[in-house]
């Protein structure tokens, strides 16, 4: 027998919450996903009346940071919101049902909604020996993921693990740790990266599918446009600092304390795409920049791979531990010249011999 | 024949003036883009005062930038003129490596280059190496530093400029941004290597061989310094 379609204002409701805060949640939603304020009905007669989409979220190689984003969202409301949507179907981490009975939600959702059900996914699946260095109520990982995923509307990875992999994905990569896009191919996924991501982005991003009934817009690596088109640099506040050529040489010098701009000690916010530097963590209070610390690129693709995460030059492999584009080119540079040089004396040497000749 | 005397030194005019004039801006806008992509890569020490009171990052970029789009421009309009100009015009794209000749006058210019033979040939236009060098590390690391160049331009520009249009593709062939700035930074050191060799090999070429060079790329010019073949 089929339930009573219930709405996430009816959840809402049910948990005692006020009409005003729901109207304040729906709002600061909309401002996130970048829609101008006509836009909010919308989203508020989405919200009362489209059936609420079930989530199921699983978890493979990852830390929880994900989840820890999730629930400390800027408004209490969107974690609530989105939350007790959760907990109502999968969560292994906050759902109150264990064991079998947690794994039996997962087949009822499966068939009670077929193809109209999320898989959202928080880690990824080691395929190294069969996917035995991950294994979930007895069996591999990567079998859940691929069993729950057949009938889903679509798949979001949340944060970097799902989406490219992260450290345990880093070189060597042992667990042969894989990102979700590589195991399922036959689905739209939408990637939400970060270590973690922002709680905000990734309340945006479930109720954009909600309001509008379809995914949103994605940029060439599957990610949400409306969050990941611009890097942190684009909206650095440090910014002026940067262009103004102030930078932090050490960590306790004058313009650390001067908040000049990180670019020197190895801030990635020129090459990483994410929306900190405009909407912030824990309910927008600071992030890394913000506190001091130079952006490592956890968003972006083989970030691990890419460090030192304190020198603004990537350590290129091969070429010994300290070896940067420079220090390369300038011992192939060096190479040149001292071939030059040598070629140069020979030739001199040619040329007075000749001249010699002529001459005799 | 009358102008037997003048036989002695033969001129040829080979490079027309717009490629001359290519050569040159392009030489000048390389040597910007290197001097101003190291400081990107490599800021210098930071200066005191306000921000609002400097603008030298912003100055270098700037500086890159427009060079690279004095480069680009520069190109197409090379490529019109492999078109427009005399046949010399395009020896720079289509090295004549199908001919054989082609290849046995390279190995006799490399020759030359390690002290195996007494004398060089002479050669209206570039000789087959330095073709070969021209094509495979000058062109090639050329197209690469627009390309990757135009593609880290586009990530500030932004979604739906033209460099995004035109060049964003290249930003999914790496795994991400910092990887790109990577290879860019290296297509320095590799077109670096071939002006160092090339601008030896431009004045050793002056002095040793039979034939001028560097006033070639002056005045368009080819004088031969004998007559024999
Ligand atoms: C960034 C620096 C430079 C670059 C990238 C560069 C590149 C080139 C290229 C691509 C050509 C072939 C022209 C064509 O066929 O269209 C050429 C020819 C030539 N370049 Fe340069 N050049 C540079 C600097 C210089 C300098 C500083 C000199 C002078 C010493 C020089 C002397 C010449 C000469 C003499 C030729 C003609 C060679 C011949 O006679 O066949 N170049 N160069
Ligand atoms: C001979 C040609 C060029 C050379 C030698 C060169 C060199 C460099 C170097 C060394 C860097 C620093 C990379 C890093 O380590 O982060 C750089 C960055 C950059 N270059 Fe070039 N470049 C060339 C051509 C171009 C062209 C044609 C463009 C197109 C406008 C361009 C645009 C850029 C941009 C946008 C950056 C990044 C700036 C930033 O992150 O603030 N480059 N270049
Ligand atoms: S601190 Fe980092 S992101 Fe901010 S302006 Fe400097 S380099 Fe850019």
């Amino acid at each position: 027998m089929k339930k009573k379609v219930t709405t996430f204002y009816d959840v809402m409701e049910a948990r005692g919450i006020s009409r005003r805060d729901f109207m304040k949640f729906c709002t600061t939603t909309a401002a996130s996903m970048g829609l101008a304020s006509s836009m909010v009905p919308q989203v508020v007669h989405a919200m009362e009346n489209k059936p609420r989409i079930p989530i199921l979220w699983i978890h493979g190689l990852e830390c929880t940071c994900c989840s820890e984003s999730f629930i400390r969202s800027a408004h209490p409301l969107a974690s609530d919101v989105v939350l007790s949507m959760i907990s109502l179907d999968y969560d292994d981490t906050l759902m109150a049902a264990a064991g079998h009975q947690a794994e039996a939600i997962l087949d009822e959702i499966r068939e009670e909604y077929k193809g109209n059900y999320i898989v959202a996914v928080e880690g990824n699946p080691p395929l190294n020996n069969d996917g035995m260095f991950c294994i979930v109520g007895g069996r591999s990982f990567l079998d859940q993921l691929i069993e729950v995923s057949k009938d889903a509307l679509a798949v979001v990875a949340w944060g970097s693990c799902a989406s490219n992999g992260c450290v345990q994905a880093a070189a060597p990569n042992p667990t042969q740790a894989t990102p979700i896009k590589k195991v399922i191919t036959d689905k739209p996924i939408i990637n939400v990266p970060g270590c973690p991501p922002i709680s905000e982005v990734m309340t945006g991003v479930l109720t954009y599918i909600l309001t509008f009934g379809k995914l949103p817009e994605l940029d060439r690596q599957g990610r949400p446009k409306m969050f990941y088109s611009q890097r942190i640099h684009d909206k650095c506040y440090r910014r002026p600092h940067f262009d103004a050529g102030q930078f932090v040489e050490k960590w306790d010098d004058e313009g650390a304390r001067k908040g000049w701009c990180l670019y020197k000690m190895g801030c990635k916010g020129p090459t990483t795409y994410n929306a900190c530097s405009s909407i912030g963590f824990n309910e927008g209070t600071s992030f890394p920049i913000k506190s001091g610390h130079g952006c490592i690129g956890c968003s972006e693709e083989n970030f691990w791979d890419n460090g030192p995460f304190y020198e603004r030059l990537t350590h290129v492999e091969g070429f010994g531990i300290e070896s940067n584009a420079d220090t390369i080119g300038m011992g192939v540079a060096a190479g040149t010249a001292a071939a030059i040089g040598v070629h140069a004396v020979a030739s001199a040497g040619k040329q007075l011999t000749k001249k010699d000749a002529e001459n005799t | 024949m009358s102008n037997e005397h003048e036989e002695k030194v033969l001129s040829i005019y080979v490079y027309e003036a717009p490629l001359r004039l290519w050569h040159w801006i392009n030489a000048l806008a390389i040597t910007v883009l290197a001097v101003t992509g190291y400081l990107i890569g490599s800021p210098p020490e930071a200066m005191i005062g306000e921000a609002s009171e400097h603008y030298r990052m912003g100055i270098i970029r700037f500086l890159h930038f427009g060079a690279g789009y004095v480069l680009l421009f520069g190109f197409i309009g090379r490529i019109y003129w492999a078109f427009a100009g005399n046949e010399h015009a395009r020896e720079l794209f289509v090295p004549k490596m199908y001919s054989i000749l082609w290849w046995k006058e390279l190995l006799t210019e490399l020759k030359w280059y390690l002290f195996l033979t007494k004398e060089p040939h002479k050669y209206v236009g570039h000789n087959p190496l330095a073709q070969f060098a021209m094509f495979f590390i000058f062109l090639v690391g050329m197209v690469f530093m627009i390309c990757t160049g135009f593609a880290l331009y586009s990530e500030g520009a932004g979604a739906g400029t033209w460099s995004a249009v035109a060049f964003g593709w290249v930003r999914d062939i790496f795994p991400n941004s910092q990887t790109l700035h990577t290879w860019h930074h290296l297509g320095m050191w590799y077109l670096l290597t071939f002006v160092m060799a090339h601008v030896y090999v431009a004045i050793r070429e002056d002095i040793m061989s039979r034939q001028s060079i560097v006033s070639t790329m002056i005045s368009g010019h080819r004088l031969f310094k004998d007559d024999r073949p």
